[in-house]
């Protein structure tokens, strides 16, 4: 059966080839730095689950270190000019969209077929993990094709991977640290205080007010926390359903749906949301870092405008 | 209650608005946190240890890189541009719209994984938004480049986050359905996905509206830097 041990497998061998790669790369004064840092995302896809808590631990610091003293740098060349790749183009052309196409086709297909097809009485895939599993299969399906065409060998692939991961650089683990984070948070019961004082210190004494502190609450603690599934359990267990449902008698489904995409509008703002807003700005080579953030926040404020009316509307009349 | 947890929030916002290294910011909000919560420092190393083992998958999605770096080396990124500028009716906000109605739409239907910033956004949705921004308007400066672009990270954001709700199989809508469960509620998961459907429909007037105007700022753009 295959399940998200295998799929790690292959990400840890595809980080220990940018290792090789990055060190490899002449071009990059700092490629020791890259190299190290790669190198130690591959032990934690490999062999993370037989570290121990601490030795993982020790492992995320020391990619910290690397990763937010500058230890990491880039190649200055890129190795075909725009007009080389024009010309590629002109001569492969629309072909170049299948691999692309292919990857999100198979994801799909695969989630919704790999969990039933079964190899002697046990299914191909971990029912439970079947999208990543899908996910990885269109990528390499995707990657062999691509590489039939470009009748490249699977070195020039990862090369190419690996150039665009210095390019993205310590920004490429922001994402999973921040969902770390949040283990850490709901451990010291950072969420608990903020229900608390959210209770004890404002007005709530009447419906709308109620919902509007539910809501933009649900915004606000989204932004602290980048996910609007830590602040879901909190606010709605301290606001939407002691007072808005229960006192005031409000719809459990209507407060629950409106109430987690006013958290949404939130993660539209946030850089905690690494990987919808910083993520998107590296990989599109933005300078500010904050770019995609800047160009959603007038969206983000008149869709919780428009959310906090539509819950004060309606959660009280169905 | 202890509210000195909340101290880890205060060092969090001041950390990222310094514009501190955010790896850095996260370390020294986590040792906050655990200390002010009275946990002993190697536990909060063991638990960020845990945390970050068990959240691999967050970053499966980089073995995307090798075949997205094939195709841009093959010149993926130039055919999308040449294949939207010989198109007389696309224009840099309309181009990002149609993106943004397709994100939704199959966002709506689970389909979440079809679009994504590595898979949909820089390798095509950009390239073409670009290509069609500067078939109208010339070769574009950096910064309208980057207004492009910056657009279209946007739609894919928008689109995935107010499609993927009116689906009744998605992570978000099972989260509320379980919670409400335990608060003694049981609900169908159709009806959270029903009342999903008025914010989703004016996060698309909205955003949409707002990309229908980027072709004028873009225009405006040219007027100020090419006077």
């Amino acid at each position: 059966m295959i399940g998200l041990t295998e799929v790690y497998a292959l990400a840890g061998a595809m980080f220990a080839a940018f290792a090789l790669f990055s060190v490899r790369d002449r071009s990059n004064p700092k490629r020791f730095g890259n190299g190290a840092f790669w190198a130690l995302l591959a032990v934690s896809f490999l062999f993370g689950s037989h570290l121990g808590d601490v030795a993982n631990g020790v492992l995320v610091v020391i990619l910290i270190l690397l990763g937010g003293t500058g230890a990491m740098g880039r190649g200055s060349v890129e190795r075909t000019s725009p007009e080389e790749r024009a010309r590629r183009a002109e001569r492969r052309g629309n072909a170049l969209f299948v691999p692309a196409l292919l990857i999100p086709l198979i994801a799909v297909v695969g989630t919704f077929t790999l969990g039933r097809i079964r190899l002697d009485g046990a299914p191909l895939a971990d029912p439970s993990e079947v999208t990543l599993v899908a996910l990885a299969l269109g990528i390499v399906m995707a990657l062999i094709v691509a590489l039939g065409q470009a009748k490249a060998p699977p070195q020039a692939a990862l090369d190419e991977g690996r150039r665009l991961a210095d390019m993205i650089g310590w920004a490429l683990v922001l994402p999973q640290l921040l969902a770390s984070l949040g283990a850490v948070f709901a451990l010291a019961g950072v969420g608990t205080a903020v229900g608390h004082i959210a209770t004890t210190w404002l007005p709530l004494g009447r419906p709308f007010a109620a919902v509007l502190v539910y809501c933009v609450g649900m915004a606000l603690f989204t932004m602290v926390m980048g996910n609007a599934f830590a602040a879901f359990p909190v606010m709605t267990a301290a606001i939407g359903v002691p007072l808005i449902v229960q006192r005031f008698g409000g719809d459990p489904a209507i407060m629950g749906a409106i109430g987690m995409l006013s958290g949404f509008c939130g993660t539209l703002v946030t850089p905690m949301a690494a990987n919808f807003n910083i993520v998107p700005a590296v990989l599109l080579e933005l300078p500010d870092r904050n770019a995609v953030i800047k160009v959603q926040i007038p969206t983000a404020i008149a869709l919780l405008a428009c959310n906090i009316v539509l819950m004060a509307v309606l959660v009280f009349r169905y | 209650m202890n509210l000195w947890p909340l101290l880890a929030i205060a060092v969090l916002v001041v950390g990222f608005a310094a514009g501190l290294n955010p790896l850095i910011v996260i370390l020294i909000t986590a040792l906050t946190a655990g200390v002010a919560a009275g946990i002993a420092p190697l536990h909060v190393l063991a638990a960020l240890g845990r945390a970050f083992n068990s959240t691999r998958y967050v970053s499966l999605i980089w073995l995307i890189l090798p075949v997205i770096g094939l195709l841009e080396h093959e010149g993926l990124r130039e055919r999308a541009r040449t294949l939207i500028g010989r198109m007389r009716a696309a224009t840099a906000g309309r181009i990002i719209l149609i993106y943004l109605a397709l994100r939704q739409i199959t966002a709506a239907l689970g389909l979440t994984s079809l679009g994504g910033p590595a898979q949909m956004v820089r390798p095509i949705v950009a390239p073409m938004a670009e290509g069609a921004a500067e078939s109208r308007l010339g070769t574009l400066s950096e910064r309208m480049r980057h207004v492009v672009r910056a657009y279209a990270a946007s739609a894919d954001n928008v689109g995935a986050f107010f499609g993927e709700d009116i689906f009744i199989a998605i992570s978000s809508i099972l989260l509320i359905k379980g919670f409400l469960a335990q608060s003694g509620y049981h609900i169908a998961p159709f009806r959270l996905s029903v009342w999903a459907i008025p914010t989703a429909l004016l996060a698309f007037a909205i955003h949409g509206v707002r990309l229908w105007r980027l072709d004028a700022k873009l225009r405006r753009m040219v007027r100020e830097e090419r006077p």
